[in-house]
């Protein structure tokens, strides 16, 4: 049985049918004029040989093509490209189908972000009142390593609505190297969570080796085509409308090898993409459709998943804003673009531009969650802990992450009138009505039981005061101590001696 | 044969099944006698009140704050047990009055004058009556006048007030003054409640004690009893 995510019974809309062609038809203009600048060669020619416009740009400081994109070739690549992708999981009850006809929300953590922010819980004393302490969370950023990366695959796994997960955090320990990044960050990955894995690829020499370690743990080739348990994120187009050279090779390999990734594109309103709209979401869905026609000119049927990560800049920084409300309209309108081409859609939210958990924090990603959600796209990449834009990874956010999506997902429960009960139900209330009290409470209790009552907040102190930091401080660290179920021993063994560069200290049985 | 039928009576308690048609906690009683009919036919069978009350209904109410207090149950199951326990108390009015057998007082309660407020008190109504008290509900918006004859009238051992109104709290006050002027204080302990009042208003007012909830209220009503006897 895969994982059931949550349905939204009817998506939120922010675009009419209208404007959804409009977008579309802007697009596909783009493709043609300006078209792409393409920087990797084999893409031109794949391109070309398909009867796309592909003419060398000179002078240029490197190799680049200029490739207009007809629209028949985006409306084939359309067709073939699979309307339903599965994602499989080394727990097959893990497992999640995104069917891009049915608004089916699965949540997903993410980002690789340089810090990892520590939480200590410190006690302060009240200066006028020496006896009086409190405690105090403190928070302390540093550089990302390897054993956070499994901490957090780990608790992620114990996290209940986390569907699946996306590395959280970039490992920066002294022994990490380009050529050993990625064998390190699938292991530690995988064998932490038993959960669908989905990452970027940091050097491409390293696809096989990681491809290899997949199939080392579920068992062959073929095994991996029908459980993927591993898949990608290539934002193979820099905004506006550039095919760079390596992610686009890369794309390249991962389609010939038919496993699913994401084709994704990350324009900031205001300085990579107009700051307007219609402009963003053209100049977007543009790119993603680009990526998605060469990833089906190269390998047919192959599966993609329909990427957006639009985000609007902030006035004093130009940064990315998160936590704009217009960084919600512009994903909510993308899940609405991928619908109309039946692809499922990774969408993002909940990243948020606060710097530590809390109000500000809270605000900003319940907001976006909420909103993107309702909209109903397949993946959501809602980036459980992640703070300050991109750049921060907190554990103890992703703990209280859960909690929210816990509600949300409550929320979607589909309404509770039943015509069959409905007698019942007015039964109860003549009965209520005759009695002295005029009292409903007895008859709570069925409800209560059987799970249809949502549970409280977990993490609402029994005082005055706020505690839900340190309540959710307190369950990070239970989750912590909660055991995961590794790799088995023989299949560890294995991957270690056929996969060069993993560092041994990731070895549970060493 | 009778021990058979108090230990239903018991189980139905802890179930909080008043009546056949209740599902209880689990669904596992559905369709058969509530506490309601089996006190029926406890009685019918000549099983003495006392037993009744001690084996069953109050041992079943045992378990159930027990449970309450491990939080297995919440509110509404301790609720729903009491409203039960309080049911089998009206059956067995009758008969405990000619049997000699005695409750653990006569308690009346009322929302004073000029405030509608009735959740809590019913709530405590309910709770008081399946911890074994005799309780009469007086209704909201009574007035002083209305209580103090009450008081004169049926001398209950215990009158509760409730207010939840910082308007209407003030005439709490007045019903106790009521009652000294009427010679009538010293006969029935007063016990406050309601969002407007605090332990500190009940002894500016000269009640005998405020209550936070209806378990609280059992406590100090229980604490009564230990202090009678
Ligand atoms: C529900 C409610 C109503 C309902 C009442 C329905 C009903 N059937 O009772 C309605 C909508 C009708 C209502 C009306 C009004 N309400 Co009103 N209401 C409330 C509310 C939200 C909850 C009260 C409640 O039922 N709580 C749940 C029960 C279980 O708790 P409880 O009553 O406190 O009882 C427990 C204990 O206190 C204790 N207890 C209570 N009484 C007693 C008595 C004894 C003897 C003992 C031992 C224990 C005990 O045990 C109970 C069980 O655990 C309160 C808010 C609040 N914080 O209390 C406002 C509140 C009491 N209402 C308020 C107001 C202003 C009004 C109105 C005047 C509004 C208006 N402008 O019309 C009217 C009053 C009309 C009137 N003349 O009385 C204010 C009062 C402010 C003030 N000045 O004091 C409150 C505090 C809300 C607020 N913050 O503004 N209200």
């Amino acid at each position: 049985m895969p994982r059931e995510g949550v349905l939204v019974q009817s998506p939120y809309k922010r675009l009419s049918t209208e404007q959804v062609r409009q977008i579309h038809d802007a697009s596909v203009q783009l493709l043609r004029d300006p078209g792409l600048m393409c920087y990797n060669r084999r893409a031109a020619e794949i391109f070309h040989s398909n009867g796309a416009e592909v003419s060398s740009i000179t002078p240029s400081d490197s190799p680049c093509w200029h490739v207009r994109i007809p629209e028949k070739m985006v409306s084939q690549a359309l067709e073939s490209a699979p309307k339903t992708v599965k994602l499989g999981a080394r727990n097959k009850d893990n497992t999640l189908i995104l069917n891009g006809d049915e608004p089916r929300v699965f949540f997903v953590s993410g980002s690789e972000t340089n810090i990892w922010l520590d939480v200590d819980i410190e006690t302060y004393a009240k200066k006028s009142d020496p006896g009086t302490e409190i405690l105090v969370p403190e928070f302390r950023p540093r550089r990302g390593t390897l054993m956070d990366l499994c901490d957090s695959a780990h608790v992620c796994e114990h996290l209940e609505t986390l569907d699946a997960y996306i590395r959280t955090v970039n490992i920066q320990d002294k022994d990490i190297t380009p050529d050993n990044k990625d064998v390190n960050k699938f292991f530690a990955s995988l064998n932490n969570t038993t959960k669908h894995f989905m990452a970027g690829l940091t050097t491409l020499s390293q696809l096989d080796n990681v491809v290899n370690m997949a199939k080392l743990i579920v068992g062959g080739e073929q095994e991996l085509k029908d459980n993927p348990i591993i898949s990608f994120i290539t934002c193979l187009v820099k905004s506006p409308l550039q095919f760079v050279d390596d992610t686009t090779e890369t794309l390249i390999e991962i389609c010939l090898r038919g496993l699913p990734t994401v084709v994704s594109s990350s324009p900031q309103a205001g300085s990579t993409a107009p700051m307007k709209e219609d402009g963003i979401m053209a100049q977007i869905n543009a790119e993603v459709l680009a990526g998605i026609t060469l990833s089906q000119l190269v390998n047919p049927g192959t599966p993609v998943i329909y990427g957006s990560v639009p985000v609007r800049a902030r006035l004093d920084t130009l940064g990315d804003s998160y936590g704009a409300p217009e960084t919600s309209q512009f994903n909510v309108d993308c899940v609405q673009l991928a619908r109309f081409y039946r692809l499922p859609c990774y969408a993002t939210s909940g990243v948020c531009d606060a710097k530590t958990p809390g109000m500000q924090c809270s605000v900003e990603r319940l907001f976006s969650d909420i909103l993107v959600t309702l909209s109903g796209p397949q993946y959501l990449h809602c980036a459980y802990g992640l703070l300050d834009g991109n750049s921060t990874f907190c554990l103890l956010q992703a703990v209280l992450d859960d909690a929210h999506f816990e509600m949300l997902k409550f929320f979607l429960r589909p309404p509770r009138i039943d015509q069959s009960e409905i007698e019942k139900t007015l039964k109860q209330i003549r009965e209520v009505v005759a009695t002295p009290q005029k009292l409903y409470i007895r008859y709570i209790r069925p409800m209560m039981r059987s799970g249809q009552l949502s549970a409280p907040y977990p993490f609402e102190g029994d005082g005055e005061r706020d505690a839900a930091i340190l309540l959710a401080y307190n369950r990070m660290k239970e989750l912590l101590q909660k055991p995961v179920e590794h790799l088995d021993e023989a299949t560890t063994a294995r991957i270690f001696n056929e996969i060069p560069g993993i560092l041994p200290r990731l070895n549970v049985y060493a | 044969m009778s021990e058979d039928i108090i230990a239903l009576i018991k189980e139905n308690v802890i179930q909080g099944r008043k009546t056949a048609d209740d599902e209880g906690i689990d669904d596992t009683l559905s369709g058969t006698p509530g506490v309601e009919e089996l006190t029926r036919s406890a009685l019918e069978q000549n099983i003495p009140p006392d037993r009744l009350i001690t084996q069953g209904l109050t041992a079943g109410m045992q378990v159930v704050g027990e449970k309450f207090s491990t939080k297995e149950y919440f509110i509404p199951d301790m609720l729903a047990a009491a409203d039960a326990v309080g049911a089998a108390m009206d059956i067995l009015k009758p008969y405990l009055e000619t049997s000699n057998v005695e409750t653990k007082g006569k308690f009346a309660i009322a929302t004073v004058k000029g405030d509608i407020h009735d959740i809590g008190k019913n709530i405590v109504a309910i709770l008081l009556k399946g911890a074994g008290y005799e309780v009469t509900d007086l209704g909201v918006d009574v007035s002083t006048e209305k209580i103090v004859q009450y008081v004169k009238e049926q001398e209950p051992d215990y009158l509760g007030l409730s207010a939840l109104l910082t308007t209407t709290m003030v005439v709490m006050g007045e019903v106790i003054e009521a009652l000294k002027s009427n010679s009538l204080r010293d006969k029935v302990k007063v016990l406050i409640g309601g969002a407007a009042v605090s332990e500190q208003y009940a002894e500016e007012i000269g009640a005998d004690a405020y209550c936070i909830d209806g378990f609280h209220a059992i406590q100090v009503l229980d604490s009564f009893q230990g202090a009678k006897t």
